[in-house]
């Protein structure tokens, strides 16, 4: 869900999470995605955080992996090393359904490389053993 | 008998906490009672991120912040008695104490000098809501289908339909879909979330889940499996409205509708519960009504954010830790009572003689509220005062209390804390 295609005009209306008032802000975007206006938000604060949003909205992805040998856990759970663009999110668990980690993992072993081509590494957010 | 200055009962963030913090670098004995095989408590099966920003600066997952308290916890030489179950907490003639049973000591008695409740809470669960209809396989809580798919691998079902908006039910209906599931919506009966505005945003309209406010599940069909559930509006008292029911096929409800402190020990023990908050009564030392009982965490009302679980159990495990030294109170304490528009306070009793400089009171609103101050007053002055432009149930709110301006009031009979222009 990036921001519209090139040489066309749209709108795109966003629930500020920055405080617990969820503004919702809607955000006019420019034939190249360029924000032209901008309403809706109580604060600046929901300005930044709409500017920043639509022009490179990601995510963290957190899941768990089959841990295997692991005599106290069936699974570990696992994280992107930093945020992944969102649209890649779903790519991201996709390529992890046939990932799985060798006791004894400890918490931010490298788990897979470069994940959907992200560039983006998954590691261990918990133990096995 | 086994005697340690101050005994732990829960090994989740708060007793963690309150354990590091009463064993005050080795000067005390601090044992933790903990009925799982592993510390962290259901921090462990919370995998997503968001733990820590106050207390670490960073965004961590559930079994990382887990993690690091229970790493501290060894370091600091907190005794861990792991596969151990508290069956009863008492403070008899000889002081506080804890029968509990494990498979290496059999059921034993332990001493202490002072006991720190930190059970938790637990989730409310179906039978607490009378939902018409039979009552089929695939009908879950949010968190026992959580701890299914990210601890067991298991998937509870593929088409979903999730009932309250608590924030482990959002965080359910991103992990389901994440996982390959399709969840058709969450329901919700009051007119907002009861779950934090980030989880709304980023578990549900980052996949277009829809979040229907003002809605409930009024049936529940399938006999031996959940084949569809009906969805209908309701009106402002809660009340289904006749005639707008949509039937959503689908092989599994999760239930978020409340968590309830976990307070069989504490009532067995004779400690006084909120009949609001559903957990213990506590003194600014986070005392129970029981003397040398204290409580912390979820188990004494229920947090958004664990950071402030941790601040609250460290204190607990400070004052557990000066009373089992022989520190006591002044002995005379005045209620902190919910004002207007607050729904409850935490603590509820101060010794104001006592007290630290700074005490941090929490507290829930009842409705949505904009542009009010959240005022503390103490015999029509007032003592504390703090602006806030939104003011919603989801999210716990704070006022401190200083001690400086309560001595200066020259004796205190009550302090009330509500919502004013």
């Amino acid at each position: 869900m990036g921001a519209g295609g090139a040489g066309k005009k749209s709108d795109k209306v966003l629930t500020c999470i920055r405080c617990p008032r969820g503004c919702r802000i809607t955000v006019a975007l420019g034939a190249d995605g360029e924000v032209e206006a901008l309403s809706g938000n109580a604060c600046p604060r929901g300005d930044s955080y709409a500017r920043a949003e639509v022009a490179a909205p990601v995510r963290m992805v957190t899941t768990t992996v089959p841990a295997d040998g692991a005599r106290d856990v069936a699974r570990v759970a696992v994280k992107t090393a930093r945020e992944v663009p969102k649209d890649a999110v779903l790519d991201v668990v996709r390529a992890l359904a046939d990932v799985r980690a060798t006791a004894p993992v400890e918490i931010g072993d490298v788990v897979a490389r470069d994940v959907a081509g992200t560039g983006v590494d998954i590691v261990a957010t918990s133990r096995a053993r | 008998m086994r005697r340690y200055d101050v005994v732990v009962v829960g090994g989740g963030p708060a007793g963690l906490a309150a354990a590091v913090a009463a064993r005050a670098g080795g000067r005390r004995s601090v044992a933790v009672i903990e009925r799982d095989d592993a510390l962290g408590g259901i921090l462990n099966q919370c995998v997503h991120n968001g733990f820590g920003l106050v207390t670490f600066g960073e965004e961590l997952t559930g079994p990382e912040y887990a993690a690091r308290f229970a790493d501290a916890a060894r370091e600091a030489g907190v005794e861990v008695l792991l596969g151990c179950m508290a069956l009863d907490v008492s403070a008899g003639p000889e002081g506080p104490g804890v029968s509990c049973v494990s498979a290496e000591h059999g059921v034993e008695r332990i001493g202490a000098g002072a006991v720190v409740l930190a059970m938790g809470c637990r989730e409310r669960p179906a039978g607490a809501l009378g939902i018409p209809g039979f009552r089929p396989a695939g009908v879950y809580t949010a968190g026992c289908a959580q701890r299914m798919v990210n601890c067991e691998g298991l998937l509870p079902g593929r088409e979903v339909v999730i009932l309250g908006s608590g924030d482990i039910g959002l965080i359910m209906a991103r992990r389901l879909t994440l996982e390959g599931a399709h969840v058709a919506c969450v329901a919700e009966l009051m007119p907002y979330s009861s779950g934090l505005k980030r989880n709304v945003v980023q578990c549900l309209d980052d996949f277009g889940i829809p979040l229907l406010l003002s809605h409930t599940v009024t049936r529940v069909e399938g006999r031996r499996r959940v084949e569809a559930v009906e969805v209908s509006r309701v009106d402002g008292a809660g009340r289904p409205v006749p005639g707008t029911g949509v039937r959503y096929p689908c092989d599994t409800l999760l239930l978020s509708v409340g968590l309830l402190p976990e307070n069989e020990l504490s009532r067995a023990a004779g400690v006084e519960l909120s009949p609001v908050t559903r957990g213990p009564v506590v003194d600014d030392a986070l005392m129970t009504s029981v003397p040398g009982i204290f409580a912390c965490g979820n188990v004494l009302h229920v947090h958004d954010l664990v950071d402030y679980v941790s601040q609250e159990a460290a204190r607990a495990g400070e004052f557990a830790g000066a009373w089992a030294d022989g520190a006591r109170g002044s002995g005379r304490t005045v209620p902190v009572a919910a004002g207007a528009g607050v729904r409850s306070v935490v603590p509820q009793r101060v010794d104001v003689a006592r007290m630290p400089d700074e005490l941090v009171v929490r507290l829930r609103v009842d409705g949505v509220y904009e542009r009010r101050s959240l005022v503390a007053r103490a015999g029509g002055e007032v003592v504390a005062r703090r602006r806030r432009d939104i003011l919603v149930p989801g999210e716990m709110e704070q006022v401190t209390l200083r001690r400086e301006v309560l001595l200066g009031l020259g004796g205190v009979d009550e302090i009330t804390i509500g919502l004013e222009a």
